[in-house]
């Protein structure tokens, strides 16, 4: 037999295995997550969502609206006077959809309140300001409901840094934390977040006109390629051998490198041997 | 009670024989002497021959989802299970088996110490639970169960093996040799290595336990093996992660590994894994025998608590060693296989890097 005739068989190229997604065993995984998280554990039925229009708050509200029951969910609309009304209208989307109930609560008044003494404050300095009111909106809506709120950031944003700290990532459980954007972009479609939310451009609509993808500087699909290879633990320049430039490998590297803290919480001053969360360990549920 | 006849071996006859009472009150009493009475007549029973190779085991495999470092409401838990398995079709299991750290969940950190009991405390607390559920007077049946144990300040993920009835015995206790310490674990931080991998005799056939990441490591099986078990039994904590195929990725993971040691060794493995989440951290159950052929028998859901319910017969380990005597390959080559082990421990450089070296 002639070598050239011998039948080949080629690999298929390597894919991005840690960011496929099975949506329908995701969304088994994570309403049993919201279950055991919160009436299991923690003993909280009711669960606030700050409904920002967005496809991360409106997969959360689809979640929590199957794991705990839509009567037991809140959605929370916290429009400031320069928020997009498309947000507004697509939040009210989600709600109408979800059947959760629909709560209205316009933060300019209190954010203006503060913004009254710093007239100069740069449009993210505003920004930050938003976003924490909206905070301080959903943990007195979970005392007036005793409910708990549930987190909306995405592992993109975490691993960037791209949201505001003591903020978006204050509530205490989170389903989808774990996730890059482009999977809760295959689990929205696959829970039936309306088209019209999935397909548009992220946007924190913390400022007029902005993106997500305009802020970062890369798109989502070539940010999380690169992300999920670097916690995977390969280098740069093996990641960049993978078919991405230095200048965006960079861009997402040093994004991350420099805002480890925002995922911690404060450092504190160690001066004993019972230090807690140093020498004194104890888990969250324990 | 009622309980087939099948599972009724002669020692067990014995046993049944004896005044429920006296056992009671053996139990109850802390001092030592009762203790060694009690090892005494477990060392009688397991000198005689204990198997015949008809023999069958009814299995109960229990997942469920400890409360929090409640000992005292995860012991309630057992004694719910066992008032449960009383009522089942198939009859009281021979053997119960659950998952590691059944008292106390997995992810304790630093509370090790304050959930972690003496072996012996676990086993006495376990019979008062089967008295509580059946009655004093219930038939013996023997339970696997992983805890958190403390041998005089010394902590260690465990198992361990014992008969409840009117005759106690705390037959055997397993520590856990690999410490899974790295990424999501970090058990080598709270408590010590396990050294050894015993088989040892029961009145349901010769076994062994490998507790979790024990059982990860082909060669903890070929020990076990080697030592003349016929079913390796697996309490295990498995946190499921990797969720882009339609099961969890280490679900699939387990259940390969189990496959293909089961069949190399010929050997039954019985899987008992907690469910339910831990600060995020979601458990896959799906507790599953393993037939010596690498034949799944049967498995439960990756979710949600459940009781499986098999059994088995250990004539099949000695048809599949026959069928694939791999076992047998291992014992003719045992020696040079061993020399190779002594050889690369010989050739480490003491203090040499470890194999992690990266994320």
């Amino acid at each position: 037999m002639k070598a050239h005739a011998l039948p080949v068989v080629h690999a298929p190229p390597p894919d991005d295995a840690g960011l496929r997604l099975d949506p329908v065993l995701a969304r088994r995984w994570l309403i049993n997550f919201l279950r055991d998280e919160m009436v299991n554990r923690r003993g909280k039925k009711v669960a606030i969502v700050g409904v920002s229009g967005g496809i991360d708050s409106a997969v959360v509200a689809y979640l929590c609206a199957e794991a705990l029951g839509a009567a037991n969910v809140y959605g929370i609309r916290m429009p400031y006077r320069t928020s997009s009304p498309q947000s507004f209208e697509h939040g009210g989307l989600v709600i109408e959809q979800t059947k959760i109930h629909d709560i209205v609560v316009d933060i300019s008044d209190a954010v203006d309140g503060y913004l009254r003494y710093e007239p100069k404050a740069s449009p993210n300095r505003q920004g930050n300001v938003m976003a924490r009111q909206r905070m301080i909106v959903l943990f007195d809506q979970s005392a007036k409901f005793d409910g708990l709120p549930v987190g909306t950031g995405n592992k993109s944003e975490r691993l960037l840094g791209y949201f505001t700290w003591h903020a978006d990532d204050s509530p205490p459980i989170n389903p989808i934390g774990d996730l890059f954007k482009t999977q809760v972009w295959q689990l929205a479609r696959h829970l039936g977040v309306p088209s019209v939310i999935v397909e548009k451009p992220a946007t924190a609509d913390l400022i007029r006109g902005q993106t997500d993808e305009g802020d970062l500087g890369i798109s989502y699909p070539r940010a999380d390629s690169i992300l999920n290879r670097l916690l995977l633990g390969y280098r740069e320049e093996e990641i960049i051998a993978s078919g991405f430039t230095p200048p965006e490998v960079r861009l997402v590297v040093g994004r991350v490198n420099s805002t480890h803290w925002k995922r911690h919480l404060p450092t504190t001053a160690m001066v004993s041997t019972t230090a807690i969360n140093e020498f004194y360990l104890r888990p969250v549920d324990y | 009670m009622k309980r087939p006849s099948k599972h009724g071996a002669a020692n067990e006859r014995a046993a049944r024989r004896r005044p429920a009472t006296a056992g009671t009150k053996r139990l109850k009493t802390t001092n030592g002497v009762s203790r060694r009475q009690s090892a005494r007549s477990a060392r009688a029973r397991d000198a005689r021959p204990a198997t015949t190779q008809r023999q069958t085991v009814s299995l109960a495999l229990v997942q469920f989802a400890p409360r929090k470092g409640d000992v005292r409401a995860n012991f309630e838990r057992i004694e719910q299970v066992f008032a449960a398995l009383r009522h089942d079709k198939e009859g009281f299991p021979a053997v119960v088996v659950f998952p590691e750290a059944s008292l106390s969940g997995y992810f304790v950190e630093g509370g090790v110490a304050e959930v972690a009991l003496p072996a012996a405390t676990v086993s006495q607390r376990l019979n008062r639970a089967a008295s509580a559920a059946l009655g004093a007077s219930h038939e013996p049946f023997d339970v696997v169960l992983g805890f958190y144990e403390d041998d005089r300040g010394k902590l260690y993920n465990s198992a361990l093996y014992a008969t409840l009835g009117s005759t106690p015995a705390l037959r055997h206790v397993h520590r856990k040799l690999f410490l899974p310490t790295y990424g999501v674990f970090d058990e080598e931080r709270f408590v010590s290595r396990g050294r050894t991998i015993e088989a040892f005799d029961t009145r349901h056939g010769r076994v062994a336990i490998l507790i979790c990441e024990d059982a990860c490591h082909a060669v903890s099986v070929t020990i076990a093996a080697l030592r003349g078990a016929q079913i390796v039994y697996i309490p295990s904590a498995s946190p499921g992660r990797g969720l882009e195929d339609v099961e969890p990725a280490n679900v699939r993971m387990w259940r390969d590994i189990m496959r293909v040691a089961a069949a190399e060794h010929g050997i039954f493995m019985v899987y008992a894994g907690l469910v339910g989440f831990e600060g995020g951290k979601g458990f896959t159950g799906a507790s599953r025998l393993m037939g010596p052929f690498g034949d799944l028998r049967v498995e439960a859901p990756f979710d949600g608590a459940a009781i499986v319910r098999t059994t088995i017969s250990l004539a099949d380990v000695n048809i599949a060693r026959a069928a694939l005597p791999a076992l047998g390959d291992l014992e003719s080559n045992l020696s040079e296989i061993t020399a190779m082990f002594d050889k690369e421990v010989a050739n480490r450089p003491s203090g040499a890097p470890s194999s992690r070296t990266r994320p």
